[in-house]
């Protein structure tokens, strides 16, 4: 953390620091890692997160990786996916998980709590259709157990099933029994998850990374 | 005690009185062969007995003249012991009852007030009659009554919020109680210096272990108290969590300064011994919880043959976690919490669901009996013990435990800030600081102290603090959080969802510091999960349960409770608070009308489902026969439809209706007598397979093994979004779908709404 001093480009850091709002060191130690990442190239790809050996055993692994090529979590209001992204939108995916700052109005921290529900939403919604579907969620589940062996489909289908009949019952109450319910649409996840604490919980520390475990 | 029986409101205040008269009845009684024998070592000195020269004389007697045998004859000495003890306990809590019966006076003063009040009088009445009052023996308290209530409290320790917090928990807890230590004992030692206190003689050393005893927080007083103040959980957890790690600081200043307080003098080395010990104590009591929680869930593992005494191994070991520690003069405290912490998830994997509600029935009673007990001997320990009251000193005192409290909180928020996520704010700081209560604790080591003229003014200057702050700081604490508008408990039933995104979460955290090649909390603790999983749960789990992953855990968990409650409230019981309807037919996509659906149920899911219908058979069956009279339109495919089958399915389908049409119902007040909530944590919950013994590898619901099947004509879907071929749909509900709109509304009127405390208190009334 010593070694602000060969920083590139800073004038590209108040920039990025403007949009990201990360302060000026978290941004230097996040380009090192990029450039650790990427074998000191311009641009991450898919393969280079496939490297990382910590997020081999992870179950939701494939999601990880594709929520920092979906141009949803660019915040330009974009769609589809990309092929490989550059230190700027890797530093809007990190940013994400920016911790709230203590001396917030109630309105902001509504903003991130929708930005980090934001964030989720778009790794469940693989399709890209603003909805979370049964099958998408059946997918979800399915992921989180993929790692406990036998027990597999079917329960995740139970699991899933029971997950998505609860979202109805909060969002919907009264169903006619011939309306179909769609899917999740954001608007439902939020009130879903509203008692979750979100801004609490989805935030990791930036400033705490030793250079040892930078070379992994 | 028939009298007493019918509580009613106003008969409340009578029976108080008529339990004390009844008390004062046998007292004197009791009293008539009164002999005042030199105190011995009983903890019960109640006038002594004397019948020893009594009995001679009687034979004497016998001898001289022929008695007619005796018919009914009056002995009370024989039985006094646990007669007494019995009166007692059985006071406190027709006590605890009254205060519950009478809603005004329990909202607005605590329930540690009352019954410290109740014990005043009592102290008061036996006064008063010129007894002698049972004294207050730290031996008791500290084997009997505390013990219970550190377990019960670190069996359901919520270690997700506990862990997530360590750090500031500890500080506040170490850092903490030693600056309180010190800045008392400093500035008490000040006061009297000063001459016109008249309180020459203090010593350094003295004042010293004066504040080590005073500074501790009180598990038992905080725990009564926020309980009944239902604050979030993170404040609940900080305060609370402080109050039972700062017993090893405590443990160590005691012992220390009482040895330099005979000793007289301190040098260096023993300053430096003394940390050294603290590590000792703390990490030595740690690691004696371990070793016999690691025990416990070992022999839980095989305790499958001989279920009824599985609770038993539970409160033994944790006991002799305890008792041992207490040996080596560790840390006991710490030592049962370790102890329970660490035994808890293996033992709750292993043992059966009937084992689990005893535990936790159990350990509720107890810690209930000795909490309330504890605080009536507070007051009955005031009202008789040797005071000396100095005005000086007790107001200094209570002073200067606020000051200290406040200024040791603040100052450690500032640099605990530093470090946390979610930083403390202000209000936080408040109710942290003002949480900090004092309890029975600091008595009875006031109470060991030696005898010299010291002990009672500390005594009575702890005895002050001690009311102060369970008086003013727990009555007032209520209002205060209300108008401070701080953030209150969450009340969320166990949503599967949020527990999905819980596990989400953390694997996505995980990922993210992987990406960031950091090192951080979520590594580590990703890390222990792997290690718990592929060595700890195979050695201390039984048999295939060891593979079962949380997720799957908690929702067999909740759907072995709905399925409970609703057969056991009689499946027609309420009509349902909710508007909703929602079913899987609405989440499904659409499919032809026409379909004959069963759900289909794995054997032992139907084995547990019958004996529960036949338990309740009787209160069931009238009921269920009229509803089945409009359900015959369910599928004649099934040719051995045998009337319970039947009945189990319908209460199956029922079940699963009812759990996914409840919403999230507001809270009501539960009446239970030990307010406690159970609040969805991160545990492995119980699934009882002791009555299916055949039952398969994975509570999963297979593939139909027999007649029940369901079967989906499958025709053409237009809108295959789900592709759903729920042919194994497991937990779907599949009944829901039936033609007329009738059947559903019949059904919804089955459908019970299951709040959170309803569960838990039908559970509670059923068991």
């Amino acid at each position: 953390m010593g070694a602000l001093q060969s920083l590139p480009g800073q004038p590209e850091y108040i920039d990025l620091a403007e949009k990201t709002g990360f302060s000026f060191e978290q941004i230097g130690v996040l380009h090192k890692r990029f450039k650790q990442l990427s074998h000191n190239g311009e641009t991450l790809r898919r393969d280079h997160f496939n490297e990382i050996p910590d997020l081999a055993c992870n179950p939701i692994r494939a999601q990880i990786i594709e929520a920092f090529f979906d141009r949803r979590n660019f915040r330009q209001n974009g769609e589809g996916t990309v092929e490989e992204i550059g230190f700027e939108e890797f530093l809007v995916v990190m940013s994400h998980f920016r911790p709230p700052s203590l001396h917030m109005t109630e309105e902001q921290r509504e903003n991130v709590r929708t930005e980090k529900l934001r964030f989720l939403f778009n790794m469940h919604d693989t399709d890209n259709d603003g909805t979370i579907t049964l099958e998408e969620y059946r997918h979800v589940v399915e992921e989180l157990l993929s790692r406990s062996g036998a027990l597999g489909k079917d329960t995740a289908k139970s699991i899933a099933d029971a997950a998505m009949l609860e979202v109805a019952s909060i969002s919907m109450g009264h169903m006619e029994p011939d309306e179909f319910y769609e899917g999740i649409t954001f608007e439902h996840f939020l009130k879903l998850l509203r008692g979750f604490e979100i801004e609490a919980k989805m935030n990791i520390r930036f400033l705490n990374m030793d250079t040892p475990t930078l070379c992994k | 005690m028939a009298v007493l029986r019918p509580a009613r409101r106003s008969s409340a205040p009578l029976l108080t009185g008529v339990m004390c008269a009844l008390l004062l009845l046998f007292l004197p009684a009791a009293s008539a062969s009164r002999d005042f024998a030199p105190a011995d070592n009983e903890t019960w000195r109640n006038p002594a007995r004397s019948t020893q020269e009594e009995v001679p004389h009687h034979q004497t007697n016998s001898t001289a003249h022929k008695k007619a045998f005796p018919v009914l004859s009056f002995n009370y000495e024989h039985v006094r012991k646990p007669f007494e003890i019995s009166l007692w306990i059985l006071l406190a809590l027709l006590m605890k009852l009254a205060f519950h019966i009478i809603p005004r006076v329990s909202h607005v003063v605590p329930e540690s007030c009352l019954l410290i009040v109740v014990g005043l009088l009592v102290g008061g009445i036996i006064k008063a009659v010129d007894e002698k009052a049972p004294v207050f023996d730290s031996k008791l308290f500290f084997f009997y009554l505390l013990p219970p209530i550190i377990l019960d409290a670190g069996y359901f320790l919520p270690i997700r919020p506990f862990t997530e917090n360590m750090g500031t928990i500890l500080m506040f807890a170490v850092v903490g109680t030693l600056w309180n230590a010190f800045f008392i004992g400093g500035t008490v030692y000040g006061i009297c210096q000063i001459e016109a206190a008249q309180l020459g003689g203090v010593d350094l050393l003295s004042c010293l272990l004066f504040g080590s005893i005073i500074s501790a927080v009180d598990p038992v007083s905080v725990l009564s108290l926020f309980e009944e103040i239902h604050i979030n959980e993170l404040l609940h957890i900080l305060v609370f969590g402080e109050s039972l790690l700062n017993d090893a600081v405590t443990v160590v200043l005691y012992h220390l300064l009482k040895e330099f307080s005979h000793a007289g003098s301190v040098t260096v080395v023993d300053a430096v011994l003394g940390v050294v010990c603290f590590f000792v104590v703390s990490l030595g009591g740690v690691l004696v919880g371990i070793i016999y929680g690691v025990l416990g869930a070992f022999t839980s593992r095989f305790t499958s043959h001989s279920r009824v005494i599985e609770p038993l191994f539970v409160f033994l070991y944790s006991y002799m976690a305890y008792l041992s520690a207490e040996v080596f003069h560790l840390s006991g405290i710490m030592s049962l919490i370790a102890c329970g912490v660490i035994m808890r998830p293996y033992v709750e994997a292993n043992i059966s669901h009937k084992s689990y509600t005893t535990i936790k029935y159990f350990l509720k009673m107890w810690s209930s009996v000795s909490e309330t007990l504890m605080f009536i001997f507070l007051g009955v320990a005031t009202v008789e013990g040797p005071h000396e009251w100095n005005w000086t000193f007790v107001i200094f005192t209570v002073f200067i435990c606020l000051v200290s409290r406040v200024l040791g909180v603040v100052g450690l928020t500032a640099i605990i800030n530093k470090f946390r996520i979610v930083k403390l704010s202000k209000k936080d700081q408040f109710i942290v600081a003002y949480g900090g209560l004092r309890g029975a604790i600091a008595f009875s080591l006031g109470f060991l102290l030696t005898d010299n003229e010291m002990k009672n003014l500390f005594l009575t200057a702890i005895i002050t603090v001690i009311f102060f702050t369970v008086f003013v700081q727990g009555m007032t604490i209520k209002p205060l959080v209300e108008l401070l508008a701080v953030k209150r408990k969450k009340e969320s039933k166990g949503s599967i969802n949020e527990e999905i995104h819980t596990q989400f979460l953390d694997h996505l955290l995980t990922g993210i510091e992987g990406i960031c090649g950091h090192y951080g909390h979520h590594h580590w603790k990703d890390k222990l999960n792997r290690f718990n999983k592929s060595y700890l749960k195979k050695w201390l789990i039984s048999g295939n349960r060891s593979t079962e992953p949380q997720l799957i855990s908690f929702y067999n968990k909740m759907e072995m409770k709905q399925a409970m409650m609703l057969v056991e409230s009689g499946s027609a019981a309420k009509l349902p608070r909710v508007s909703s309807t929602a079913s899987m037919q609405n989440i499904q996509p659409k499919e032809q009308p026409r379909r004959r659906a069963m759900p289909s149920i794995s054997k032992s899911r139907e084995q547990e489902i019958r004996k529960m219908l036949r338990a309740n058979l009787q209160n069931t069956k009238q009921r269920l026969r009229s509803y089945s009279r409009h359900d015959l339109m369910i599928d004649p495919l099934e040719d051995n439809v045998s009337e319970v089958r039947f009945r189990k399915q319908r209460v199956e389908m029922e079940r699963r209706m009812s759990h996914y049409l409840t919403v999230p119902a507001k809270r009501q007040e539960t009446p239970s007598v030990r307010k406690v909530w159970f609040g969805p944590e991160q545990q492995v919950f119980t699934y009882d397979d002791s009555e299916s013994p055949g039952r398969p590898a994975a509570p999963a619901r297979r593939g139909p093994p027999d007649a029940i099947s369901l079967l989906t004509e499958s025709p053409q879907r237009t809108n295959q979004r789900g592709g759903t071929q729920a042919a194994n749909g497991g937990a779907t509900a599949k009944a829901g779908e039936q033609e007329e709109q009738e059947e559903q509304l019949k059904l919804s009127r089955f459908l019970s709404d299951p709040g959170p405390n309803k569960e838990q208190e039908e559970e509670e009334q059923e068991e």
